[in-house]
């Protein structure tokens, strides 16, 4: 009953982490209509930055500053958000599709610095000991996985209600009326491409904070952990979820990330074991097969966006 | 810079020149960043390598190399038979995917599934073919000088050799035949093609088709110069956009061009000792025309 109740909680944490990550890419691609396929790309910087600031030293590698961890998820949003702005103010000018293939790209060139920047980022063998908070519990499953959980939720909570709150507020419904005219929003007087800039600087920065997140709570990251397949699984959950909607975001993490581990232990116990290597390449089949069916025959996701009037407008019962 | 990078880079360039022929024709015409290009390019050199090695199989002696070259005559017909099932395969992607979604409209749809689908048949070409390099063969072959300093093998004189043919051929066909004029028409503004009556949907089916059997032809290219693996066509993939956009989305000549050029700037890198990061060169070359001329070399569509 404990080991379920430790397994229940290091479950929720890891989907919650990937939840931060949809909320990112909700703010992008849900509300203001930003197409980005470098979510992954934006995760490792986070991830980086953090472990650089927060190991301890460690000879022929650069940083190892030993700074608390609060200070690495700070540095490590803000350096995901630097990024994403340089991109943005690169290509949020040009067509959506182009947008689509610089993001792929940044992912791509950042993976490869990852990979082969090995004095500052370890390269393929990656960064070990990066300070896991609560390390003192660890030796008591359930009370460090539970500590983790509410650390985890807090963070995703207090994310969904600012992000909640900016939707309803004027600026969330300009971020909208670019989305679906930009036209119109123009002759408002609105500037899409700075307030296009502000959204995509900001998920940026909500998914390099996820990313330093998972790397705390993990204690280890490669390269191999922001490979295309975790922008895919990302999008996969926004768009199960319902994109445009900050709780779809939540439920498609949890939802697609159940199915994830589930589909992971089904082929582990159904493939014979000379199989099982491969068993991973068919768990991101079957999540392919779902985005394809939830794009095909329920485009707007299991919760779908709601309709987000201004406050007074509401109060005054107007339509 | 001596004349080896100069030969590499070319061949370089023409294998992401051809590849990016097929990418362009059906960027323009289907309108949307087709992320499952470069994974038809995987699939087109396992079908051809699959189909090689049953022919292999059942007509004795035909794998004998073909002097100078190091594949013999299964290689030449599993390519033909390769292009048909890749083309094939682009297009029943298409009537089970792409279809539905064109219809809604939304372009940007469009792009999400592809890049699912992209993974999911990556993931499947890995799950059957494990992520094992392989060959179309082991033979060796030994690199002829052709001036000073500069050597190639034959099989790379062939794939410059193929590139050419394909190229000539495919700029002849868009510009002389009529469904390659309607092809040209559709691209340029498919309710106005509807209304000349140009039949719009067999213009969509036969770009999937050439799509899908071009992304085979430079699958079996690069599986000859350099290795076969389910992500040949998916690393391939950033430099594919690059001389797309560089070309100018839709201008075949512009893509080979643009191809050449990815090529000669990522040789020039590993020139420049940045061997390891080849593929971000493709990335800055893409960042570079995106601020400078975004409607690439020979490009005409607004932006």
């Amino acid at each position: 009953m404990i080991d379920l109740l430790g397994y229940a909680a290091f479950f929720l944490t890891t989907a919650l982490t990937y939840a931060i990550l949809c909320l990112g890419l909700n703010l992008q691609w849900g509300m203001t209509g930003l197409f980005n396929v470098g979510v992954a790309g934006f995760a490792a910087v986070g991830a980086y930055v953090s472990a650089l600031l927060t190991t301890p030293e460690i000879a022929g590698r650069l940083g190892g500053f030993d700074l608390p961890i609060a200070l690495g998820w700070i540095a490590g949003a803000a350096a995901a958000g630097l990024c994403a702005l340089l991109v943005g103010a690169i290509t949020l000018r040009l067509r959506a599709d182009y947008l689509a293939i610089t993001t792929f790209g940044i992912a791509v060139a950042i993976d490869l610095f990852a990979l082969n920047a090995q004095s500052i980022t370890g390269g393929p063998f990656g960064i070990g000991f990066i300070p896991r908070p609560f390390i003192a519990w660890a030796g008591r499953p359930l009370l460090f996985n539970g500590a983790h959980l509410l650390l985890t939720g807090g963070v995703a909570l207090i994310l969904f209600w600012a992000l909640e709150r900016a939707g309803r507020s004027p600026w969330g419904r300009v971020l909208r009326a670019i989305r679906e005219d930009e036209t119109a929003a123009l002759a408002l007087g609105k500037s899409a491409r700075a307030y296009r800039l502000q959204a995509f600087a900001l998920g940026g920065a909500v998914m390099g904070l996820a990313g330093a997140i998972q790397a705390h709570y993990i204690g280890f990251i490669s390269p191999l952990n922001y490979v295309s397949a975790l922008t895919f699984l990302v999008w996969t959950m926004l768009i199960v979820g319902g994109s445009g909607n900050n709780a779809g975001a939540v439920v498609g993490a949890v939802g697609v990330w159940g199915l994830w581990s589930a589909s992971g232990y089904l082929l582990n116990t159904l493939l014979a074991s000379q199989y099982q290597a491969r068993g991973s390449s068919l768990q991101i089949v079957i999540i392919g097969v779902v985005l394809a069916v939830i794009l095909v025959l329920r485009p707007r996701g299991l919760l779908g966006e709601r309709r987000i009037v201004s406050r007074h407008l509401e109060e005054t019962g107007a339509p | 810079m001596n004349l080896q990078y100069l030969a590499d880079g070319l061949l370089l360039g023409s294998t992401i020149g051809l590849g990016a022929i097929g990418l362009t024709i059906t960027y323009s015409i289907l309108r949307f960043a087709n992320f499952t290009h470069g994974d038809m390019i995987s699939w087109g050199a396992y079908f051809a390598l699959t189909v090689a090695g049953l022919l292999g199989g059942i007509v004795a002696g035909a794998a004998v190399p073909l002097a100078p070259f190091s594949f013999g005559w299964t290689v030449v017909v599993a390519t033909l038979i390769a292009m048909a099932l890749t083309g094939l395969l682009a297009l029943a992607l298409d009537q089970l995917l792409f279809r539905r979604l064109r219809r809604r409209g939304s372009a940007i749809a469009m792009v999400i599934a592809s890049f699912g689908a992209s993974l999911a048949l990556r993931s499947l070409l890995e799950f059957v073919f494990t992520p094992q390099p392989t060959y179309f063969s082991t033979e060796l072959q030994f690199a002829v000088p052709i001036a000073r300093g500069l050597r190639l093998t034959p099989d790379q004189i062939a794939v410059l050799g193929l590139t050419l043919v394909l190229f000539v051929a495919c700029h002849l066909w868009l510009t002389r035949s009529q469904i390659g004029r309607a092809m040209r028409a559709t691209s340029e503004n498919p309710s106005l093609a509807r209304v000349v009556g140009i039949d719009v949907d067999r213009v969509v089916r036969i770009t999937w088709l050439l799509g899908g059997s071009l992304a085979c032809a430079s699958g079996v290219m690069t599986g000859l110069v350099v290795q076969i693996r389910p992500y040949m066509g998916f690393d391939l993939l950033l430099a594919l956009f690059a001389a797309a956009i560089l070309g100018g989305i839709g201008s075949v000549p512009g893509a080979v061009l643009g191809g050449l050029i990815v090529g000669l700037a990522e040789s020039l890198g590993v020139w420049a000792g940045a061997a390891d990061y080849r593929e971000a060169i493709s990335f800055l070359v893409l960042i570079a025309i995106l601020l400078v001329r975004p409607t690439g070399l020979f490009g005409s569509r607004a932006r």
